[in-house]
């Protein structure tokens, strides 16, 4: 839950600091010298510069798509700067310092009061030591010889595993943003997870703290080899502010024979105001290569914030007998546009994937679910089970379903079930005559709609999820 | 259930009320007082569930003139939610089905929101369980119905035991039946009235809302309204529905021409 608020707090405008001018800011634009001037400031091997310059040369090839089903105005990619140095953070004082709007959220939100300093970026040291509980945990992973890092710190410490894996599962050229990413990825996670090793904890971004802001081009690689499983959280459900508005993360998975990799996100980026101004664009690629034998590569997604959503995390079952899971909520409200879902490409024989998508659409939000499930002829005997249903709130909204299905194995079997409904007066007023107020209503609702995705969450993972939904859509009935 | 020191649960004046625009109430006028059962007997489409709707808040409905009185309180000053709390009770005429939300919980969440408003004990979901179960047996309901969702897949005389249900665990200080009774077979019908009069006592109100009758051999009222084109134009004992079952409702409208000949029923 780390990185995430310091910039908010960190924003001069908001809290009437002077603007410090920055001496270690790449001027704006994108060019191969800019490319060139990230990789020595990151201290990289030549090959990873190779793999920077290499998708360059192919997004510059490349234009941005154009079929999801969402409007903005044109990104200026010329416009962006591509890499500043990872600063301090700024701490305040006290918690008096700190905006009373995001005070408020908390609150709401039931963060924890330690928390909620360290997320505000107040010195917390006395109250929470966050240094070193990020240090017995990294202890308690070097134990079983889990790697877990920034992967910056894994290109210097780990380089033959960074070499062997990534851009394997996402390559440089698969599609504009991840083009883009792979060129000018500043930072993410690393995740090793080594043969025959249960990860005995959930892995969350939250204790890859007092790391710097990943910035707007996150990169994450998560590999499990054989027998390995792992559960990794990122996200958090406080809201995640950011100057910049443009964000496009790749997140790669591998799970080899017998290896299980489950990965749940929450994400609340800054969705704009009621107006729709502001907001964070967040165009994802996000794949799972489910590799070896009996591997399973399970996506789950609670999808709040950001002003337009574009993502679709998905798996490639290769190996035999592997199997993939998506589990999303997609909520929208306001001016919010999600165009969001999942790929199943089965191209192992006896391989299973299962897809559960709910969208809740409130306000003047949009949201689309976008799947594909591709059974390769090789796939013998695949199974799919789509379930895609959208729950709107008001008349304004919408919610689209586009599957897509190309079978090219006989022996498979592939289901697709879709369902609309509405929370009608009727339905609120019930529970009011029951003595029980719209925000309870809206949230007893709301989760039985998202039930099935939410048991796949970590516990507390889904007592968050379950108060951001109630919070995200506050108003917007009864 | 007359008594002696009953006092005025509810006091409806010169009540008019529009829905989409349109007039449907036009002056009702209605006292309640504790301990007592009113019934509303009248034609479809003469306002009764409309009257219903606009004692329990509903959104839809406008009320363009007149006062209701709850318990000494003014009911418009008080939300749908609140009302309930304050003791509002309405069994639906169509109850609606919430899908996804269990039925343990919405009924343990409706009972736990009303107790805590009453400064008494809420129940945890082990406690409720036990609670809830009991409150059943009164109503012969299988407990299978706890798992299911809300009124989800019920049939129309399921939903009508999961009001009374409610009812039960809500103990309301007024509760009003919109046609409880239609949709019930005789058995049901039973065991339903035998539930109602095992909530009534001296010091809460329930008005019925019915059409037929029948409900009233097993519930006896101590007043029998006739609504007519959103008012009640005849209050008399529970004989009056014994003579509207024999005679129709336009006997009522044989000494006033002003108004047009109801449908028999
Ligand atoms: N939501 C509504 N929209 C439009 N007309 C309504 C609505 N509710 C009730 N009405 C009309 O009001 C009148 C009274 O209806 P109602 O109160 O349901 O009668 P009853 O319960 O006595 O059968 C009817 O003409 C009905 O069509
Ligand atoms: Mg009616």
């Amino acid at each position: 839950m780390s990185a995430v608020l310091q910039n908010l707090v960190n924003q001069p405008y908001k809290h009437g600091f002077v603007t410090e001018i920055e001496s270690d800011i790449a001027p704006k634009g994108l060019n191969e010298e800019i490319i060139r001037l990230i990789s020595s400031k990151k201290n990289e091997p030549e090959w990873l510069l190779a793999f920077r310059l290499q998708a360059y040369e192919k997004w510059l090839s490349m234009s941005e798509p154009q079929w999801q089903n969402v409007n903005y105005p044109k990104i200026d990619y010329q416009s962006i700067s591509y890499y500043s140095a990872p600063k301090p953070k700024k701490k305040l004082a006290s918690m008096d310092e700190v905006d009373p709007e995001l005070l408020r959220t908390f609150e709401k939100l039931g963060v924890p009061m330690h928390e909620r300093a360290a997320l505000a970026g107040v010195a917390v040291d006395v109250i929470f030591d966050s240094v070193s509980v990020a240090t017995t945990y990294k202890e308690k992973l070097a134990e079983v010889g889990i790697i877990f890092c920034s992967i910056s710190e894994a290109v210097q410490t780990h380089p033959e595993l960074i070499k062997k894996y990534l851009g394997t599962v996402v390559p440089v050229g698969d599609n504009f943003y991840a083009a883009l990413n792979s060129a000018v990825f500043t930072d993410g996670s690393f995740c090793f997870i080594p043969k025959g090793v249960k990860c005995p904890m959930d892995l969350s971004t939250y204790f890859r703290i007092n790391t710097e802001e990943s910035g707007q081009f996150e990169r994450t690689l998560i590999i499990a080899e054989e027998g390995a499983s792992v559960s990794y959280l990122e996200g958090c459900t406080a809201p995640k502010f950011d100057t910049n508005q443009l964000h496009a993360a790749v997140v790669e998975l591998i799970a080899l024979d017998n290896a299980e990799i489950k990965y749940s996100t929450v994400q609340n980026w800054y969705a704009g105001d009621e107006k729709g101004v502001g907001g964070i664009y967040n165009f994802v690629t996000k794949r799972g290569l489910a590799k070896g034998v009996n591997s399973r590569i399970s996506w789950t997604q609670v999808e709040t914030g950001a002003a337009i959503t574009w993502k679709y995390p998905s798996c490639i079952l290769r190996g035999e007998n592997s199997v993939g899971e998506f589990y999303s909520v997609a909520v929208t409200n306001n001016y919010q546009q999600a165009d969001t879902g999942t790929k199943m490409i089965h191209i192992g024989r006896n391989t299973r994937s299962t897809i559960i998508s709910k969208s809740i659409s409130a306000g003047y939000s949009n949201s689309s679910y976008r799947g594909l499930v591709r059974i390769a002829p090789t796939a013998e005997n695949a199974r799919n089970y789509s379930q895609c249903d959208s729950m709107l709130i008001g008349d304004q909204c919408g919610a689209n379903t586009f599957p897509y299905i190309q079978v090219n194995n006989n022996s498979a079997k592939v289901e697709h079930e879709a369902s609309t409904s509405k929370i009608g007066e009727d339905q609120l007023f019930y529970f009011f005559q029951r003595g029980i107020g719209a925000e309870e209503a809206v949230s007893m609702i709301i989760n039985g709609f998202c039930k099935e995705v939410f048991q796949q969450l970590p516990m507390e993972f889904a007592v968050e999820a379950t108060k951001l939904l109630s919070f995200k859509l506050e108003g917007s009935v009864g | 259930m007359i008594n002696q020191d009953s006092k005025t649960i509810l006091e409806v004046r010169g009540l008019h009320a529009n829905v989409n625009g349109i007039e449907i109430l036009k002056g009702l006028d209605l006292t309640v007082k504790s301990g007592e059962i009113h019934a509303i007997m009248g034609l479809n489409g003469s306002g009764k569930s409309t009257f219903a709707k606009i004692l329990a808040g509903h959104p839809a409905y406008e009320v363009t003139a007149g006062t209701i009185i709850f318990n000494d309180q003014n009911l418009f000053d008080l939300e749908p939610e609140e009302r309930a709390r304050a003791g509002v009770f309405l069994a639906f005429q169509y109850p609606i089905e919430i899908p996804g939300v269990a039925n343990n919980q919405f009924l343990r969440l409706a009972y736990n929101t009303v107790q805590s408003q009453r400064g008494k004990e809420e129940l945890d979901p082990l406690e409720f369980d036990d609670f809830v179960r009991e409150k059943m047996k009164l109503l012969e309901m299988n407990p299978d119905f706890l798992d299911r969702s809300v009124n989800e897949g019920f049939s129309g005389g399921e939903k009508k035991r999961n009001e009374i249900l409610q009812m039960a665990l809500l103990e309301p200080k007024l509760a009003i039946l919109d046609e409880t009774d239609s949709g019930l077979d005789i058995d049901a019908l039973r065991i339903v009235a035998n539930g109602v009069n095992q909530l009534t006592n001296k010091d809460n109100a329930t008005i019925l809302v019915t059409h037929y009758q029948r409900l009233l051999d097993y519930i006896v009222p101590d007043y029998v309204h006739v609504m007519e084109a959103g008012r009640i134009i005849k209050t008399s004992g529970k004989e009056l529905a014994k003579e509207l079952e024999a005679h129709g409702y336009d006997w009522i409208n044989a000494d006033d021409h002003s108004k047009t000949a109801g449908v028999r029923l």
